[in-house]
């Protein structure tokens, strides 16, 4: 005879164990956990993670090793596949391929609001052209931030999607660089730029150039700078000189406020 | 007893993303468990828990942390849940062309033990269809995930003298149902 007891036992039997990979669906599904995979970057192999708001982590493969160095490093739950997704993948090989983020979305959702701001500022300077430290601390609106500015970029999560590496020392060297600064030199070499030229413009006390026909004041390697001819070119140590001369600061990369 | 549950809401409003794997571990078994009888196969207990778990998520994205810290996690989370098993039947309910699947015995699976675990689980879910909805809700809560009657009154918006009686006779009806099947 069945008792009520026995039907509730056997009611009991009915627990299952959870798929072994719910927490990794549900961890997908709340983007609480990226995915990553290896992609060619301008200067070698990269890791790149992502999750549904956008990129998360850009990481050269020579600086980490294994994909499983790689997610130990990686701040969330990591899973390693083969590919992006399509809507992803387009936008990012766009910008690898032309050195702007155009419309590739990048998660900095746990990012502090002044990284944040520096970040943002950053990837508005176009490939092949650089500015210093300084000039993102009066962009963003903190001038006397040089310093966390430098801290901020050295915490790029996405260096190379956003282009650190086209932010220098304020006295125009390179400077250096969270993967080390041949990698600065050959990501600006591999925009155009001559890292040996830049180096040695710098130790000659160049900060700005400026055409004697405009009247027009930039940094050495903003686009407008490129259309002045050698009989026309005049460098300048500082803003200070260049205004004495009855120059100003060009629209465009705003070496003045 | 106290266990992982009681001190969640405090870290779930401290570090939300950090508590929240140990949110989904302490609940997947019993979320797993309760929606497999309320699903008609495993395809669709797991798609449920999932869902569960990230509306969960999105739930304490909105909410501060003083609403966190004063949530009872067990009953909240399983109003979730039975809300998408309610909106998942209704949905099977209006498609009906849809193919309508059970899990199979499928003899070609390598393990003869899955085949005997369907046939069980598909049995009970037959018996527990003839339930009315909240009796069903009641004894699966209580009988196969566990919950305390508090817990499953919270769950369900009913009193707790309620849910007893529902559990109460939704056994006295299950008696009924398998000593017919016995004759």
């Amino acid at each position: 005879m069945t008792s009520e007891e026995t039907i509730a036992e056997e009611l009991a039997t009915l627990q299952r164990n959870a798929p072994r990979d719910l927490l990794d669906r549900v961890m997908r599904g709340t983007d609480l956990a990226d995915e990553f995979t290896e992609i060619d970057g301008p200067t070698g192999p990269a890791y790149v993670a992502w999750n549904g708001r956008g990129i998360t982590a850009f990481v050269p493969v020579d600086a980490v090793g294994t994909p499983d160095a790689f997610k130990e490093r990686h701040p969330r739950e990591a899973f390693h596949v083969d590919a992006p997704p399509p809507s992803l993948a387009k936008h990012l090989d766009r910008a690898i391929e032309t050195g702007r983020l155009g419309r590739l979305p990048v998660d900095l959702s746990s990012i502090g609001e002044f990284q944040r701001k520096v970040l943002e500022k950053c990837a508005e300077i176009p490939p092949g052209e650089i500015r210093p430290y300084g000039w993102i601390a009066r962009e963003i609106g903190s001038p006397g931030a040089v310093r966390a500015v430098g801290t901020a970029l050295g915490r790029n999560p996405v260096p190379v999607l956003i282009p650190c590496h086209r932010v220098i020392r304020t006295d125009g060297r390179i400077g250096n660089y969270a993967y080390g600064s041949p990698m600065k030199r050959a990501l600006l070499e591999h925009e155009g730029l001559d890292p040996d030229a830049i180096e040695t413009s710098a130790q000659r006390g160049v900060r700005l150039v400026g055409s004697d026909t405009t009247g027009i004041y930039c940094f050495p390697t903003c686009r407008h700078v490129k259309r002045i001819t050698e009989a026309h070119r005049i460098e300048f140590r500082s803003e200070t000189a260049a205004q004495a001369d009855g120059y100003r600061a060009c629209k465009v990369c705003r070496p003045a406020a | 007893m106290t266990t992982i549950l009681d001190h969640l809401p405090q870290q779930l409003a401290s570090n939300r993303d950090r508590a929240f794997p140990d949110l989904v571990r302490a609940m997947q078994d019993g979320v797993y468990s309760g929606v497999l009888q309320f699903t008609r196969n495993r395809h669709d207990a797991e798609d449920v828990a999932q869902e569960t778990f990230v509306r969960v998520y999105r739930a304490l994205d909105g909410y501060d942390a003083d609403r966190i810290r004063s949530l009872q996690l067990r009953p909240w989370v399983w109003t979730i849940a039975l809300n998408l098993c309610r909106n998942r039947a209704r949905t099977v309910a209006r498609h009906p062309e849809a193919p309508l699947t059970t899990d199979r015995v499928d003899t070609h699976i390598d393990a003869a033990s899955e085949a005997v675990d369907t046939v069980s689980l598909e049995e009970w879910r037959h018996r527990l269809a003839a339930l009315s909805a909240p009796q069903r809700t009641a004894v699966v809560l209580h009988h196969v995930v566990g919950l305390p009657y508090a817990e499953i009154a919270a769950s369900t918006g009913r009193t707790e003298s309620t849910t007893r009686s529902d559990v109460r006779r939704g056994l006295a009806r299950l008696r009924t149902l398998i000593e017919e099947e016995a004759t």
